[in-house]
């Protein structure tokens, strides 16, 4: 007890010099905790991805198309429960920034598939029978104010034209970690618009979802999927959809990488700020240290003074900048709309941070520590601040 | 009025090496970070841009955006072909090349994750209108035939693309029998083969995009208007330097927005480790400075002094920060780019202007951090100041 509170009375005695470095602390925590966070919504579609579902696409690449009728012959593979078409629109809303993905589906086996995806009966129908209608996730409809019966116009990219669609229903996430940042119309719809206009490349569908009855059998179900279509024009590669969102996250791996360094740098811009704090802290203190070993203190009792203050200025400010990460990453989430569609600040990252303060709360101690600790009482006394 | 000597100011960060090393560290983290993130954003400008040439024009479907996503009929193609502002080459041949522009994707080798590579498809005079390209081992691909030849970029990190070795895409085998250098450009990170072939094995009618040079560059604003209302044709006309910059906007962007901001709030927790040794210097040094304006120097002299002690620190700092910066520019990344959804390959790219900003930044720091400081220690009385001692 006289400890602690010999270790709190010493932390205050420069207040100016312990309040900035609280504040440092804060600032660098709360950038760590952010960076983690950005890296975290990187893999949010990996996260949600459900194990008994598989995603069949082009072998050649996601920019290849395969055949509609594939879709039946997918159905027969044994152990395959539900087929839905799935084509990446690419279309813009107003402008390029207005970034949200948009997905031309087969509406009644797709939400089977998607149970994550939450819509009330009434809306779902209105959407299935409207032939021009879209679903479009809670957040997407609040970052641009869309209503039900609003339509919403999309300039297309990969299908030429201007597309209106009107949104039928709106769905919410089962969790916090499902995107509702997505529009889904209907593929028919596009599809018999194509065909229309370019004949050629109507019937063409971008990637099969597959619901499978067992997970335990996925890497089967795949492969009796892919044996269907060798040697044909469109040769097909199914995996897991975990495994094919992993396959986004890799292609920007570089991206990642670097955020994770840099996140890992400012905690060292922080240590070295800390220790310098606690060095300059225990210079000026060598002669009490030599005072208290005069009284009979030994050596361990005066490092612990130190380890413990800079300990305690480190977990105030980790308290301090875990408490500011959560309003923060809420704001930078909102501002972020849709780009990210799943910014969360996870267990994990709090528990980082709380790694990262106390680690940097010991080592900014280490080299002050040791030489409080072996202060000699003679030269200690006659050190002058 | 007398100025304290800069060595006062100078030997005083000598005689507390710790603190100034931990300071000058904590700075030097900060400017490398700010300059890694300016110089990786100019080495993917740099590359997009070193891709287009200032005379060549980008003909693709209208708001279709990237290469991939355009799609240009044969009739169509040949309006574009005979526009009387194009060039017209050595052999009397229009320098057009009608292209078709795919993604394959592709396992690298250190990862084994397939990742998106960009497959061109090159008209008879496609490799003339990027002259910055050239064979640095095997030869050209011939044309008629299933050869392909690699970008540095693709040699380097994917399986199957040594010389001699085979790729497979399209139902074809294709045979990689030359690499080449783009100089640095986005062309190091695609694979080239004849165009006609790969429209077969691809089962496609149209070309993805024209290329063409123009006789005279000045012409381009009169073509693009013309071709753009013509009513036969849906197309966007653009110069090709202007169409490859655009396409690195995203990416251009993110990079630079989110490694400023960094760079910003990290360099509060930098500012304030300053500040807390600033503050400690003229917390130690009270009776010296009394001393200082017992012997008449002023008080904006001894303002000066301090201020010079912080901006040293932060300027160790921003050379030392610089120089591992530099290093960096060994380092080659390669990511998607979201865009063109395709594998690219740039490297950090030093600039004079880079090092100027970084300088600034690293001043910025210094007089921030310093400036409290030292008006506290020109506010200091004399006979208060020399009384601490």
């Amino acid at each position: 007890m006289q400890f602690l509170k010999l270790v709190l009375r010493n932390s205050l005695r420069h207040k100016l010099r312990t309040g900035l470095t609280v504040l440092g602390l804060v600032v660098a925590i709360l950038a760590f905790g952010l960076l983690q966070t950005v890296v975290d919504a990187w893999y949010a579609g990996a996260e949600s991805a459900a194990p008994n579902r598989l995603v069949t696409r082009n072998a050649i690449s996601l920019t290849f198309s395969m055949p509609l009728h594939y879709r039946d012959k997918i159905r027969g593979v044994d152990g395959v429960r539900t087929v839905g078409a799935a084509n990446w629109f690419g279309g813009i809303y107003q402008d390029p920034k207005n970034f949200f993905p948009q997905f031309a589906i087969d509406p009644a086996p797709y939400f089977a598939m998607y149970p994550e995806y939450r819509v009330n009966d009434g809306e779902l129908h209105a959407f299935l029978r409207d032939r021009k209608g879209a679903v479009i996730g809670r957040k997407l409809a609040t970052t641009y104010g869309f209503k039900l019966g609003d339509t919403i116009p999309l300039q297309g990219t990969i299908y030429p034209g201007t597309w209106s669609f009107t949104v039928r229903a709106i769905y919410d996430g089962a969790e916090a970690k499902t995107d509702t940042s997505q529009m889904f119309f209907h593929w028919d719809y596009v599809n018999e618009t194509v065909k229309a206009k370019t004949p050629r490349r109507a019937d063409q569908v971008g990637v099969f979802v597959v619901q499978i009855d067992d997970p335990a059998r996925s890497a089967e179900v795949s492969r009796a999927i892919d044996r269907q279509f060798v040697n044909s024009l469109a040769e097909t590669l199914t995996e897991t959809e975990k495994a094919f969102q992993l396959g986004f996250v890799a292609m920007t791996e570089a991206i990642v990488v670097a955020i994770r360094i840099v996140s890992f740098v400012v905690i060292f811009i922080i240590l070295a700020v800390m220790a310098n704090t606690m060095a300059m802290t225990a210079r000026e203190r060598l002669a009490e240290y030599a005072t208290l070993k005069a009284l009979g203190f030994g050596p361990g009792y005066v490092a612990r003074l130190v380890f413990g203050e800079s300990v305690a200025i480190a977990i105030i400010g980790a308290a301090l900048g875990i408490a500011a990460t959560f309003p923060v990453s809420a704001a930078f989430g909102a501002k972020m709309g849709t780009l990210f569609p799943v910014f969360e600040v996870s267990g994990a990252t709090v528990a980082l941070q709380i790694g990262c303060a106390l680690v940097v709360g010991v080592a900014a101690a280490l080299l002050p520590g040791r030489r409080a600790a072996r202060v000699k009482i003679v030269d200690g006394l006659r050190a002058i601040g | 009025m007398k100025a304290i000597p800069l060595a006062y100011s100078v030997r005083n960060l000598w005689t507390r090496r710790l603190t100034t090393a931990l300071t000058a560290g904590g700075m030097a983290l900060v400017v490398f970070v700010f300059a890694a993130v300016l110089m990786l954003d100019a080495g993917l400008r740099a590359a997009l841009v070193a891709t287009g040439q200032p005379d060549n024009i980008l003909v693709t479907r209208r708001a279709s955006g990237t290469e991939i996503q355009s799609g240009i009929e044969r009739n169509q193609a040949a309006i574009v072909e005979t526009q009387p502002e194009i060039a017209v080459g050595p052999g009397g041949a229009r320098m057009v090349s009608k292209e078709t522009v795919v993604l394959i994707a592709q396992p690298k080798r250190d990862t084994g994750v397939a990742t998106n590579i960009t497959v061109r498809g090159l008209g008879e005079e496609g490799p003339a209108l990027r002259p910055q390209v050239r064979i640095t081992a095997g030869r050209m691909f011939r044309r008629g035939t299933t050869e392909i030849v690699v970008g540095a970029s693709i040699a380097e990190r994917f399986d199957g693309t040594g010389i001699g070795e085979r790729l497979r895409f399209g139902g074809r085998e294709w045979t990689v029998v030359g690499v080449f250098d783009g100089a640095g450009s986005g062309f190091d990170s695609e694979v080239w083969g004849d165009g006609e072939q790969m429209m077969q094995s691809f089962r496609r009618n149209a070309f993805s995009t024209v290329v063409a040079r123009l006789a005279d560059p000045a012409s381009f604003d009169a073509l693009k208007a013309r071709l753009e209302s013509d009513p036969r044709l849906t197309l966007d006309v653009k110069r090709e330097r202007r169409f490859y910059e655009e396409q690195s906007e995203v990416l251009s962007n993110f990079i630079r927005i989110l490694g400023i901001t960094l760079s910003v709030i990290f360099s509060v927790g930098a500012m304030i480790g300053a500040m807390i040794t600033m503050y400690a210097s003229v917390a130690n040094r009270t009776a010296e400075i009394g001393a200082l304006r017992a012997l008449g120097f002023r008080r904006g002299a001894i303002l000066v002094a301090f201020l010079v002690e912080a901006v040293s620190l932060a300027l160790l700092g921003w050379a030392v920060g610089l120089a591992a910066a530099m290093l960096m520019t060994l380092v080659r990344i390669s990511t998607m780019n979201w865009q063109s959804f395709a594998e690219l390959a740039f490297s950090f790219t030093l600039t004079p202007d880079i090092v100027a900003q970084s300088f600034a930044f690293a001043l910025a720091m210094g007089l921030a951090g310093g400036v409290l400081p030292a008006l506290r220690a020109a506010r200091l009385k004399i006979v208060d100041a020399l009384r601490a001692a």
